[in-house]
């Protein structure tokens, strides 16, 4: 279990206010300025060293990433932080914005600056209506003190920092979609190459990174690259907030370390499964794209990026989903596609056809009314969207189904023999 | 309500907002500024765009109009009708529907309207089902205008929803005690 003096964020659940002067108490903002003149090679270097992944959900190394970015000083480079949280089951970024949105900006500045980037922004879901009034009141506080704005934190960099509101729409949550959206247009993603790191937001070099994975900068960069790749296992290193929902006895946040036993994170932190742990029928373990993963695999699963993998699922955006047996599984992933029919942005075909298809058969599954062979073109349609769009939105409409029945098609199967017969 | 889009223009307070609006972005980007310029004119004409009022966004920063509408139409939180004083949404998707949000959406067809998207016989509210919220550990929930009331059942929502008609002040974030996503010890 992570001890609390090796917690990042220590104010998650909002016990102590966010301001300013209570963050700076809890060591934010604590002389920036001598992390920012150690320069942008031995920030690249650390990051690297943290073998910190990208906590979006895809998993991506952020030293490398970052690495991507051209180094020319004459280009207009930025920064843009997804706060667009918006997968089902998550929903760390907004503790994280909340309650602790001095580590988020400090992030911002440290990041720019090893980016060659002078302008952030910060593109938040627009539901978060009272989270971002928080995070505009701490922007304006970092610029009070000058800890943003013009020679930032008395580091010689110059660093503007601002926030946008989404409007509904998970389709923003796409970087290449974000940044349409950042530029006033509908949240179409756009063809890759060029990617963002080339032509990004109004044609510059931009990185597009996840609040989670600003907000801990800050402190790899105090504690160390290697402290924080002394958590976990090779390349699945650090810590990490995960979410758990659904049918456990306490529904929590809660940071934890990378690779953590499923069943201890869900014993230890949120009460264990209602009715316990026999009781439990599947998990969708990394939000709600990757396919869920049945009670003999949660059994032992370790919660990181690879070990999720080789069991054909993924940690996502770590936003454990749980369900124990009263649960109508074909309903509850019939529910999933419902969302990615409501979300496609309908740019490509296999899409917007392909996740309303997807969803009417689900339901007629759930009533009932289908066969074996409905169920093989189901399947079949799965294939057809997956690895046919532009983003990962038609992918992530697929898999969920595809996990639904690798584990439990023989279940599913029977139930509608049964119903035929009746 | 047409009276009131008439000639829409900012108010005074707003012009100002507006101008701290285009300010985030470069001069030469102000469709930038689109979507927080239709949140404050939306806000400014009882939660609702009339054509006049996309068409006066569209001027403002000097777009064709049709350019405009399609952000109106794409995103959900752009509302092309009037939907009462209290706009209450509650999230159905899996995670909130494995905590109940069956019975939230009960409380709410009960209380306001048998079917979403209409307005409640005193004019005050109107209900819908939305999509995942973001809020999870805290299922279920609704959104209610810009506050969100989380950790619900049955009887908490209609509680809500009685408080709001009855003018009695409630609190906002989870209704059974904790304190935000900490798990109950």
């Amino acid at each position: 279990m992570l001890k609390e003096k090796d917690k990042i964020f220590t104010n998650l659940f909002g016990d102590e206010t966010y301001s300013l002067k209570s963050a700076q108490k809890r060591g934010d903002w604590n002389n920036t300025k001598s992390l920012i003149k150690k320069g942008r090679d031995w920030i690249i270097d650390e990051m690297k060293k943290s073998e910190l992944r990208g906590r979006g959900g895809a998993g991506f190394p952020t030293g490398l990433k970052w690495s991507f970015m051209p180094k020319d000083p004459a280009l207009n480079n930025y920064l843009v932080v997804n706060a667009d949280e918006s997968e089902p089951g998550t929903c760390k970024d907004r503790d994280m914005i909340r309650n602790e949105p001095h580590k988020l900006i400090e992030g911002c500045l440290l990041a720019s600056f090893a980016m060659n980037a002078h302008t952030c922004y910060i593109y938040i879901r627009g539901e978060y209506f009272n989270e971002a009034v928080v995070l505009q009141n701490a922007i304006d506080e970092a610029y009070e003190a000058g800890l943003v704005g013009k020679n930032a934190a008395k580091s010689g960099w110059d660093f503007d920092i601002y926030l946008h509101r989404g409007a509904g729409a998970y389709i923003c949550g796409e970087e290449t979609a974000l940044l349409e959206s950042l530029e006033g247009k509908k949240g179409f993603p756009r063809l890759k190459p060029p990617f963002p790191a080339n032509k990004g937001l109004y044609g510059s070099p931009t990185t597009v990174n996840n609040v989670e994975t600003i907000a801990v900068v800050p402190t790899i960069l105090r504690r160390g690259g290697e402290w924080f790749s002394s958590f976990g296992r090779e390349k699945n290193t650090g810590t990490k907030v995960f979410c758990i929902s659904g049918h456990v006895n306490n529904p929590c946040n809660i940071e934890e370390e990378m690779g953590i036993p499923l069943r201890e994170l869900i014993e230890k932190h949120a009460g264990g499964v209602i009715g316990g742990w026999d009781n439990l029928k599947a998990i969708i373990p990394g939000g709600s794209s990757v396919p869920l993963i049945p009670k003999n695999i949660c059994d032992s699963v370790l919660m990181d990026f690879d070990s999720l993998t080789e069991v054909k699922s993924g940690l996502g955006t770590a936003a454990v989903i749980v369900m124990d047996k009263s649960t109508d599984l074909v309903k509850a992933i019939s529910k999933l596609s419902h969302f990615y029919k409501h979300e496609s942005c309908g740019q490509c075909t296999p899409c917007r056809e392909g996740t309303g298809w997807l969803w009417r058969m689900m339901e007629k599954i759930g009533e009932g009314n289908a066969t074996s062979s409905d169920i093989d073109k189901l399947l079949d349609v799965t294939k057809q969207i997956e690895g046919h769009t532009i983003c990962a939105l038609g992918d992530a409409a697929a898999w969920p189904i595809q996990g639904l029945f690798r584990h439990f098609r023989e279940e599913i199967e029977e139930s509608l023999t049964k119903i035929r017969a009746a | 309500m047409s009276n009131l889009n008439d000639n829409f223009s900012f108010s005074e307070a707003n012009e100002h907002e507006a101008a701290k609006i285009l300010a985030k972005y470069p001069s030469d980007r102000k469709q930038s500024a689109i979507m927080p310029l239709l949140d404050l004119a939306q806000r400014q004409n009882d939660n609702w765009l009339s054509r006049d009022v996309v068409e006066y966004v569209a001027n403002f920063i000097e777009i064709p109009f049709i350019k405009a509408w399609e952000v109106v139409t794409f995103y959900s939180m752009y509302y092309t009708k009037y939907n009462g004083k209290y706009l209450v949404q509650v999230c159905g998707t899996t995670p909130c529907w494995l905590r109940g949000s069956d019975q939230v959406a009960k409380a709410c067809k009960e209380m306001i309207s048998p079917d979403q998207n209409t307005l409640s016989k005193n004019g005050l509210f109107s209900w819908m089902q939305v999509e995942c919220l973001g809020a999870c550990v805290n299922a279920p929930l609704v959104q209610i205008n810009d506050d969100y009331y989380e950790d619900l059942t049955y009887d908490t929502t209609k509680n809500i929803l009685q408080s709001l008609m009855d003018g009695v002040e409630i609190k906002v974030g989870s209704q059974n005690g904790r304190t935000s996503s900490k798990a109950v010890s």
